[in-house]
């Protein structure tokens, strides 16, 4: 995770296009600016930065059954609860499962564990729509690089 | 009044917090209701799930766009419930 870079997700550990699931790894950093305020002298990862994870994991997992025909864009966040509290050093799984695609939207279901304790979990839903101009590649990189599209995929 | 109508209804009251006893089946869910393009999808996503259809949103936006609908025909409410009943009854069928 490079928490200031919005980088959140480290690998893909696994995509089921049948189960319509993605599950993937993150390791906090041991040092960040955001630890600095988050909070002085007792770092925690914030909720917000959770919750962006488990969007990511689950934008990921829209861009893949869709074979990146459209970006999903965060809309909605519903039932997030935060369970536990996230340290420097922490090794996190997410899991992202889609509830439901519709024409123009959507919605998944995520959470995130840490050796196995539930850390947090949320639904969220996403606005779909053709990729702004620019962005599609920078997508795909990042997709390559976390191990979602083969390192030959465009 | 049908009961597919009473379900929007509702839907649209608790999605957007709009007053329910506001929303008629002449109500123009973005004239009349100020609901914008964001909470719309909300309300399509708990129709969707509400009628277990898949409203085609974004073929709607498209023809309204280019001017081969009115908005009216998709957004006034008696006109979607028709299109909601009409997307079930096809699923059923």
């Amino acid at each position: 995770m490079r928490l200031e870079y919005f980088e959140m997700i480290d690998t893909v550990a696994s995509f089921d296009a049948q189960a319509r699931t993605l599950v993937a790894r993150c390791e906090v950093p041991l040092d960040s600016p955001v630890f600095e305020g988050h909070f002085p002298g007792h770092p925690l990862v914030p909720g917000v930065l959770l919750t962006e994870t488990m969007a990511q994991a689950s934008g990921y997992l829209v861009l893949a059954l869709t074979e990146f025909a459209h970006m999903p864009f965060l809309m909605a966040v519903d039932k997030a609860r935060f369970r536990t509290f996230v340290p420097p050093g922490a090794a996190l799984e997410v899991s992202a499962g889609l509830d439901m695609m519709g024409s123009g939207y959507a919605a998944t279901k995520a959470s995130i564990t840490c050796e196995g304790k539930p850390v947090c979990d949320a639904q969220l839903r996403f606005k779909t729509m053709p990729f702004p101009p620019g962005m599609e590649t920078g997508m795909r990189a990042r997709a390559r690089q976390i191990g979602l599209l083969p390192e030959t995929a465009r | 009044m049908s009961s597919t109508f009473e379900t929007v209804a509702g839907i649209i009251a608790e999605t957007c917090d709009i007053p329910r006893e506001q929303i008629t089946p002449e109500s123009h869910a973005i004239n009349d209701l100020g609901i914008d393009s964001l909470a719309f999808l909300d309300i399509a996503f708990a129709i969707d799930k509400a009628f277990g259809i898949k409203l085609p949103l974004e073929q709607w936006t498209q023809e309204v766009n280019e001017g081969k609908a009115p908005a009216e025909e998709y957004f006034v409410l008696k006109n979607l419930v028709a299109r909601i009943d009409g997307l079930v009854a096809a699923k059923s069928a």
